[in-house]
């Protein structure tokens, strides 16, 4: 490795290995490609065929799906890089990017890590350490507790005097993993155990630390970048306020209403903090800003380039990754603090496979149909599955991340806004409704940002249609799949008609005497929508649903898309339909409404060789349990049982952790009475919806 | 110089035909008298066809379908729809069937019947209407049930009983039991196809009881519908008056029963919708069953055909309320065929008889339309045509509006009987298929001719304004009160004025009753009354439908000449 070393140390980086997956991956390839780098994909055996392997020009199996056992493996990832001959490692962000052992193992054997020196990545991944460097740099910090006494008499003690409502963290890792606010001093103990144990098992240390927490702040960060000669400057800000479960949803640069000298006051701040700890390359320096008081203080800096990081390259028009490759090799940085310019607001919206309503929870499932929106010169898709990829639960669910650019907030807000809408997910459930309320909230619009935004806004954000107008608009959508559906048929049956009888699938069906017509049966979440066509014979859809009636003119553009006229408005609808659960599920998009239908089984649709079967067994699996029924809210491991068949419990009371996408979810009991029927032992995976236990009430 | 490239032998190339050089001309004066009171006229009588086929869609009515459909069974039409391939059609035959036949109303003889696909299969449906009397067979339900068998049997499809009958209705016993023509037929000839290799496939979706009991049993494969399903040669009621046994239904013929222990039946239902869905399977694995060659008659099909170039719809006014009134049937052939294009035969002779080559739906056939009354020239020509189609294996469109032979001394001493009866032996048996829409008259010996139902044609339907008899109502009433008078003359007894009259006009009344299309059609002398703007459409079915099998070759009698 010495003469590899010494042979590679003024060459430039000419192939580069990405110890990364998804969308990141693909992002990080796109830059090197342009740049003429050659790319080394590095995969775990869930991701065999995925996108991020098929970009790359050579990629290499590291393990396993567990990440531990691959995207965590740093000596098969090093041995990937050897294989290829690769010159250089970007880690992008999560797994090993703010690993100081791994960035170090990578100097060592003679390859470039693409990120800041192992010594800064250390000493700003200790977070209490990070604090105090950065107190003594000058930088402004939140009260709290960084000590090394962990023992919890003395936390307890310590939190007591920082007062409540406080924040429990790990000081190691991010992204909200075992984060706690505690309202008061009774909760401190279970908060505090529980935070060690998702510590440990996310990143391997316990040490927690203690932070007053600021009840309306605004999350901003600032993206800084330094060179290997020692120059640092900022790329101005970003605003991350909206977060759910902890986690960035909606992020946007810059800032929105904050001046110019604070701007620069918070550049300033970022670039001492960065240069406290000599660093180099891309990184970010998180503040949180108190609105009550216009204080900021410094939060964390995160050593590797952000998920966020488009939204930034959107304002200053520069390629991060391509500045990350630059500084990598020896160049300085290209542009000054001066020359950075600064154009246009940016959003940027993360798309997750999650079930909103039971809280955000991640999902899992196969991408049955996926039409991200078109790209664009101010729309970005940044994105690493395909339509059929799975979303497992070995990594994070994140679908795509849309970003879009606009002269100026308002015009991006649009943007954003009809992006979202168009953005079409069928297979597994997303948070694309729930983005787009957030982003349509009056609030949002008025950048009233802070980090509570959808705690604070949360009946506008979950309810915001009425259960009977939503119900219209589904019997709506209903009737349109139901003319799209027979107006696609038809465009099959044109083009092959079954038995070669084509003057037997003409359009309308022929009956003597007689309108042809048919029976359709959808399931709208609980309701049963009986619809009954008739082919008209200037070829419309006349479509009955009880006391409705509507006549719907059909124009099949091709595959999934639609013209459809009705009640005198023409309108684009795209249609989705994939077998799952053995039942057929229809997806239809139109304007601002998507809804999901699932068809009755029966009589087959298109020809379903599967039709018995699944009508024999769709009595089987009913999704209503007796009440008392716990079940498994997602997909996942079984942590702790901390109850006992027999064991007397309160409603509320916890009773089984499990963990899920490296977060740890503590089911409680729904009533008060007896635990009885525990199906599950610690250690165990268990499927989403699975039956864990039952509470009966006494 | 350019114009000396136009020579006259480059005029008098035939290898190259100008398109459009065969088609027809419109043919209708729409600002004529007749073309806007026949308008008129037709409005009311189609709308009249139209409210009684609404009136047999109500089944046996609201009280008895909102039974049928409490016990989770779906209407015979509405199961069809189900079975049937999505967004395909179907050939519903014989929708008045018992129309005005019985002192009890019987819409649609009881009994369902049509053509369809399903996984690209055409299939003979055959589906009892438990709405209606219970699904009993009167004596019109067991001919309707007959005749689909005949064209299932003569096309070969497949044939799917849905069964819900309370089996043969047993006032009218006399009319339903014992003759050939009679409920047993409907087993012999399930047991003939079978072997034939026509696939029988029953649903059991009610009551299959004594006599329809083997309607399943003799199926080559059947469904039953768990509770709703019963199979027995005895129900209940009977069991016990004979061997004092009580049982239930269920147990003694149900789904369970058949499926589980006594295997009558072979695929067990969950409900409806289940047996529905087993049904489309069972055809699905049917493959080649039923095939002899297919395709084979499908030669020359285009699947690229044109649309007429003149609105169907005008048919409608082109049929004759008046059948006293002429009209060139050259113009209804424009609106029939492709492109309305139409090869004449022998233009300039026999011009009383139209014949020629044209296409509907890509599908070659020769037409052979009335242009009034049969003369000598006209058979021969029409003999001719047919022989011509047999030898081509081309089928035979028959467009009947027909008074009949000219009669006379003349047309006697040349021989009219002997030209009538080639005609009659050429159509008689030809092999091919053959289509007659009665679009007029048909009238004596011009119905033999132009194939009518005794000539057997695989299909023959009437526009509604269309009128059946062995002669008018006023030459028969002349003739009928001439006889009388002879007879009264010998027996010397004198008949007024008036009293003739009358007698005639109650004899023209009867005659026109009798020779209606709906009078035609409650019979089953025909497959339906269809509206003359489907024409062109139900003709196209009808040959796809007739073309599931290898041709065979015509070997005529004799002509006497």
């Amino acid at each position: 490795t010495d003469s590899r070393n010494s042979d590679k140390s003024n060459r430039k980086i000419e192939k580069l290995l990405i110890a990364n997956r998804g969308e990141i991956a693909c992002r990080i390839m796109r830059t090197a490609k342009r740049l003429g780098i050659q790319t080394v994909a590095v995969y775990s055996d869930a991701d065999r065929h995925s996108l991020h392997v098929k970009s790359a020009d050579e990629a290499v199996r590291i393990g396993p799906p567990p990440a531990r056992s691959s995207y965590l493996n740093a000596s098969s990832i090093i041995e990937a890089a050897v294989r290829t001959g690769a010159q250089a490692i970007h880690p992008g962000y999560g797994f090993l990017s703010e690993n100081a052992d791994f960035a170090q193992l990578c100097e060592n054997k003679g390859f470039t890590f693409i990120g800041p020196p192992a010594s800064a990545i250390r000493e700003m991944g200790d977070k209490s350490a990070s604090k105090r460097i950065m107190g003594a740099a000058g930088v402004p910090l939140v009260p709290g507790y960084h000590g090394h006494e962990q023992d919890i008499d003395v936390m307890k003690s310590e939190a007591d005097k920082i007062g409540y409502p406080l924040l429990i963290k790990p000081t190691h890792g991010g992204g909200g993993k075992g984060m706690r606010i505690v309202e008061s001093p009774k909760e401190f103990v279970d908060a505090f155990l529980g935070a060690q144990r998702e510590a440990a098992a996310s990143f391997g240390v316990n040490t927690i630390l203690l932070e007053k927490y600021i009840t309306r702040p605004r999350h901003i960060e600032v993206q800084v970048f330094g060179d290997k000669q020692g120059n640092v400057v900022y790329l101005y800000e970003r605003d991350c306020s909206v977060q759910r479960r902890h986690q960035k949803i909606i992020e946007e640069a810059p800032a929105p209403d904050i001046l110019s000298d604070f701007r620069s006051r918070l550049g300033q701040a970022a670039v001492s903090a960065a240069k406290a700890v000599g660093y180099h390359n891309a990184g970010t320096v998180e503040f949180i800003v108190d609105t009550l008081s216009g204080e900021f203080y410094f939060m964390e800096m995160n050593t590797r380039l952000q998920v966020e990081h488009p939204v930034t390259e959107m304002i200053v028009g520069q390629d991060l990754v391509e500045w990350q490759i630059r500084v990598a090799n020896g160049e300085s940085l290209p542009l000054g603090q001066s020359q950075i310019p600064i154009s246009g607001h940016a959003f940027e919206a993360r798309i997750y496979a999650e079930n909103v309503p039971r809280g955000f929870l991640p999902a899992t499932g196969v991408l049955e149909y996926y039409r991200p929106i078109p790209v664009s010169e101010t729309v970005r898709v940044e994105t690493g599955v395909e339509e059929g990829d799975t979303v497992s639960m070995h990594y994070d669910p994140m679908i795509a991340k849309l970003v879009v650019w606009g002269e100026n907030r308002t015009s991006a807000l649009i943007k954003l806004k009809d992006s979202l809408s168009k953005f079409q997910v069928a297979g597994l459930p997303t948070n694309i409704e729930f983005l787009y309320k957030l982003a349509n909230h009056k609030a949002f619009e008025n950048a009233e940002l802070e980090t509570h935004f959808i705690d604070r806004f949360k009946h506008d954000l979950f309810d915001s249609v009425s259960a009977e107008s939503a119900y219209d608009n589904a019997k709506h959508s209903a009737a349109l799949v139901a003319a799209c559906i027979c107006e696609k048929e038809h465009t099959l049956f044109n083009k092959s008609p079954p038995g070669g009888l084509s003057i037997w699938y003409t359009h309308p069906p022929f009956r003597p005497n007689l309108h042809a017509t048919r029976t359709l049966e959808l399931e709208w979440e609980n309701d049963n929508l009986t619809l009954s066509i008739t082919y008209l014979p200037n070829g419309n859809y006349l479509i009955k649903m009880g006391e409705n009636t509507v006549e719907v003119t059909v124009t099949h553009l091709g595959d999934h898309d639609f013209r459809v006229e009705a009640n005198g408005v023409t309108k684009n609808v795209n249609l989705a339909t994939y077998f799952k659960d053995e039942s057929e599920h229809i997806h239809i998009w139109h304007g601002l409404e998507h809804y999901e239908f699932r068809q009755k089984v029966g009589i087959d649709l298109i020809d379903n060789n599967n039709n018995i079967e699944t009508h024999q067994h769709r009595n089987h699996e009913s999704h209503s349990h007796p009440p008392g029924t716990v079940t498994a809210p997602m997909a996942g491991l079984v942590v702790k049982v901390l109850v006992e068949n027999g064991t007397k419990v309160e409603e509320g009371q916890p009773m089984l952790v499990m963990e899920a996408m490296k977060m740890e979810h503590v089911l409680k009991a729904p009533t008060s009475g007896i635990v009885s029927g525990i199906k599950v032992t610690p250690g165990q995976q268990v499927s989403d919806n699975n039956v864990l236990f039952h509470v009966q009430t006494a | 110089i350019s114009f000396g490239m136009i020579t006259p032998s480059s005029n008098r190339d035939f290898s190259i035909q100008s398109p459009g050089h065969n088609v027809l001309p419109d043919g209708i004066d729409r600002t004529s008298d007749s073309f806007i009171r026949n308008s008129k006229e037709m409005e009311s009588v189609i709308s009249q066809l139209h409210s009684r086929i609404y009136q047999v869609t109500q089944g046996g009515g609201a009280e008895a379908i909102k039974r049928h459909r409490s016990r989770n069974k779906l209407l015979p039409r509405e199961r069809i729809d189900r079975l049937l391939d999505s967004s395909s059609s179907f050939l519903e035959l014989s929708q008045l069937a018992g129309h005005e036949l019985y002192e009890e109303s019987l819409p649609s003889g009881g009994i369902i019947t049509g053509i369809g696909p399903v996984h690209g299969k055409l299939c003979m449906f055959i589906a009892n209407d438990a709405t209606v009397k219970g699904g009993t067979y009167y004596p019109i339900t067991v001919k309707k049930h007959l005749r689909a068998q005949e064209i299932a049997s003569k096309c070969r499809l497949p044939c799917i009983y849905l069964v819900d009958s309370g089996g043969a209705f047993l006032p009218k016993q006399a009319e339903v039991f014992p003759d050939k023509e009679n409920f047993g037929r409907v087993f012999y000839n399930q047991a003939i196809m079978s072997s034939e290799g026509i696939p029988q496939i029953a649903l059991v979706l009610g009551s299959c009881t004594a006599g329809g009991a083997y309607i399943p049993a003799m199926a080559d494969e059947s469904v039953m519908v768990k509770g709703n399903g019963t199979i027995f040669l005895a129900g209940p009621p009977l069991v016990k008056a004979a061997i004092g046994e009580e049982v239930s239904s269920e147990d003694l013929g149900g789904a369970d029963v058949h499926c589980k222990v006594s295997g009558v039946s072979d695929y067990f239902a969950q409900d409806e919708i289940h047996a529905l869905s087993i049904g489309r399977n069972i055809v699905k694995n049917l493959h080649m069953a039923g095939n002899e060659g297919h395709f084979g008659n499908l030669q020359g099909v285009v699947s690229d055909y044109k649309e007429p170039l003149y609105d169907v719809k005008e048919l409608q006014s082109i049929a004759p309320t008046d059948l006293k009134q002429s009209f060139d049937i050259r113009s209804l052939i424009a609106r029939v065929v492709d492109g309305s294009e139409f090869d004449e035969f022998k233009q300039l002779y026999g011009t009383t008889l139209v014949t020629g080559f044209g296409r509907i739906l890509g599908q070659p056939v020769g037409i052979i339309g009335n242009n009034g009354v049969l003369f000598h020239e006209s058979a021969l020509k029409g003999a001719h045509f047919v022989e011509l189609c047999c030898q081509r294996n081309i089928p035979l469109v028959f467009l009947q509006n027909i008074t009949g032979f000219m009669v006379g001394s003349k047309s006697e001493a040349n021989g009219i009987a002997k030209a009538g009866a080639k005609m009659v032996m050429a159509v008689s048996c030809a092999k091919v298929p053959k289509i007659t829409i009665v679009i007029g008259g048909s009238f004596g010996a011009g119905n033999y001719a132009m194939c009518g139902r005794a000539y057997s044609p695989n299909f023959m339907f009437f526009w509604p304004n269309a009128k059946i008899g062995v002669m008018g109502g006023a030459q028969a009433a002349g003739v009928m009160s001439d006889i009388e008078k002879s007879k009264n003359k010998k027996k010397g007894i004198q008949w007024s004025k008036e009293e003739e009259e009358k007698s005639k006009a109650e004899f023209v009344e009867a005659y026109d009753r009798e020779s209606s299309a709906y009078y035609s059609t409650a019979r089953l002398w025909d497959d339906g009354v269809i509206d003359p703007a489907d024409t062109r459409k139900i003709i196209g079915l009808c040959i796809s439908a007739s073309s599931n099998r290898t041709p065979e070759t015509t070997r005529f009698g004799v002509f006497r000449m």
